[in-house]
């Protein structure tokens, strides 16, 4: 069979995101071993599991920071486990990410965080990046004043809201969010996830989060994957998260001490 | 066997040291010469490096060169030879003591800081959000501070070459009482060219070596502040040792 053009394929069921036996080890360490997983365009899928479990590992593989040992990494049907130079670049393109500690860089101010990609990734200039910044950053409920502060001024909860606005401020079709509500009081968490949800709708972006945070995966999750010893034990909607009949799962949602988890001390 | 095994273990751990330097700097040079540059941050690393080290740089080398005048006058007036202290202070301070006590000031300062830097914005993930925002973080964060350690050297030292000879000049004419014509005729009699030159192209190598060692250890810290710490650390002995040695290999290939 011949490749069917591009335009042909994106309106065919192709995953936005493919993964096929991905995996990756640190040494003796095996952190991924044969991890499966398709994600469709629209769909916010969010990977739970404990922590040291490979989670950001595995998010770090789909970006091309981390070369998986094992396995294909498929964006929108392209095989992206081995590009680099200017493909890696178009691919990472379709990309934002929330990080986990936001990781705003703290020589800039806020707006010119915001409109980073802009700026250097899509060469706006600096007038109209300044003012689609100020935009994103009213999207995720900051006023304008926020713009010119020091991203160190800000509390943990805005410091996050402004991460989301970098995220999303280049329109990308795939987000992901690294741990979004940890270290957040509950409600300023709820803000965040109500963001995220509201985001990830206007954008039609293809949402892929990590977290251990069950009130945060049940807002916005469509699909909850969970990660166990490098395998993704159980993937299914988020309303049977509850009916999963899976031990493993079980534990996890309840939060149980006791259980067929075992805590892992050493993180490598 | 516990003897041979330790042995292999350290070769090995240095072999892939080696190797990952190697290929850091070669990551590192292949993305100086191709765009996008950010003149922006170039600019800024020269300020940092360049104009903000002169105080330390200055002060360093003004005593060296008043230290030396005093020296080679109290070990030169038993036999008589006081009229080689201005070419001794000028030689040593353009050839060797200029470069070597530069780069390690500036070893010092800008080093800590760069590897300080780099190695938190590892930690936080800032590194990784610059790829996320397709910038490549070696242009962004790497390139700047080789290209503004390797140019700003030079002029640095060449700066401080004029003020240690001068701080030379101020011992002997108003401390040890020369004739100022006289000492300032024989610190150009005996300077050549390539003294100078030689002086500068170390300082270009020192420079680079300097931010090098910087960005290295900064951008593979691991491990929290802790792991920062010892980045820091690293990066300012290694370009301290590489320095001096890098100083004796130069001195052979320039005056042998």
């Amino acid at each position: 069979m011949t490749m069917a053009p591009l335009e042909l394929t994106q309106d065919m069921d192709v995953p936005k995101i493919s993964l096929k036996g991905v995996k990756k080890a640190f040494g003796p360490k095996v952190v991924l071993d044969g991890v499966d997983l398709d994600i469709q365009r629209g769909e916010s899928v969010v990977i739970i599991g404990g922590s040291g479990t490979g989670k950001s590992v595995l998010l770090k593989s789909i970006l091309g920071i981390l070369q998986p040992d094992a396995g294909t990494i498929r964006i929108d049907g392209e095989d992206t486990t081995h590009i680099t130079g200017r493909d890696r670049e178009r691919a990472r393109a379709k990309f934002g990410m929330l990080f986990q500690g936001a990781a705003l860089f703290d020589s800039l101010p806020v707006w010119e965080n915001v409109a980073f990609g802009l700026m250097q990734g899509q060469r706006v200039g600096r007038k109209e990046a300044r003012e689609r910044a100020v935009a994103t950053l009213g999207a995720v409920g900051l006023g304008p004043d926020v713009a010119n502060l020091s991203p160190s001024e800000l509390s943990g909860g805005m410091q996050k809201r402004v991460g989301l606005a970098r995220a999303i401020c280049t329109n990308p079709e795939i987000i992901f969010f690294d741990e979004p509500t940890t270290g957040l009081d509950p409600i300023m968490a709820d803000v965040i996830n109500d963001l995220i949800v509201k985001c990830v709708k206007d954008l039609g972006a293809t949402a892929l989060s990590i977290t251990h945070d069950m009130a945060s995966a049940r807002k916005i999750a469509d699909r909850i994957a969970m990660l166990y010893k490098g395998k993704l034990i159980w993937v299914g909607p988020v309303s049977e998260i509850d009916n999963s009949g899976n031990a493993y799962v079980d534990q996890f949602i309840h939060g149980r001490a006791e259980g067929p988890i075992q805590m892992q001390i050493r993180a490598f | 066997m516990n003897f041979l095994s330790a042995i292999g273990r350290a070769t090995l751990t240095f072999l892939e040291a080696t190797g990952r330097l190697a290929l850091f700097t070669l990551t590192a040079l292949a993305h100086c010469l191709r765009p996008p540059f950010y003149f922006r941050h170039i600019g800024r690393q020269m300020l940092e490096i360049g104009y903000y080290s002169l105080p330390v740089v200055g002060l360093t080398a003004v005593f060296t060169g008043m230290v030396l005048a005093l020296q080679s006058y109290s070990g030169f007036s038993r036999f008589s030879a006081e009229s080689a202290i201005a070419t001794v202070v000028v030689l040593s301070i353009t050839r060797e003591l200029g470069p070597v006590l530069a780069g390690l000031m500036v070893a010092g300062r800008i080093g800590a800081a760069m590897a300080a830097e780099l190695g938190t914005m590892r930690v936080t993930e800032q590194v990784d959000a610059l790829t996320t925002l397709s910038t490549n973080p070696y242009k962004y964060l790497v390139v700047p501070r080789l290209i503004a350690g390797t140019t700003m050297l030079p002029i640095l030292v060449m700066v401080a070459d004029i003020i240690g000879v001068f701080g030379g000049y101020l011992v002997a004419v108003y401390r040890l009482g020369f004739n100022a014509s006289s000492y300032i005729n024989n610190t150009w009699q005996y300077l050549e060219f390539m003294d100078v030159v030689s002086g500068l192209v170390k300082a270009a190598a020192f420079g680079f070596v300097i931010s090098l060692m910087g960005c290295y250890h900064g951008y593979n810290s691991r491990g929290g502040a802790q792991g920062v710490g010892a980045a820091t650390t690293n990066a300012v002995v290694s370009a301290s040792i590489l320095i001096l040695v890098m100083n004796y290999l130069l001195t052979g290939i320039f005056f042998s």
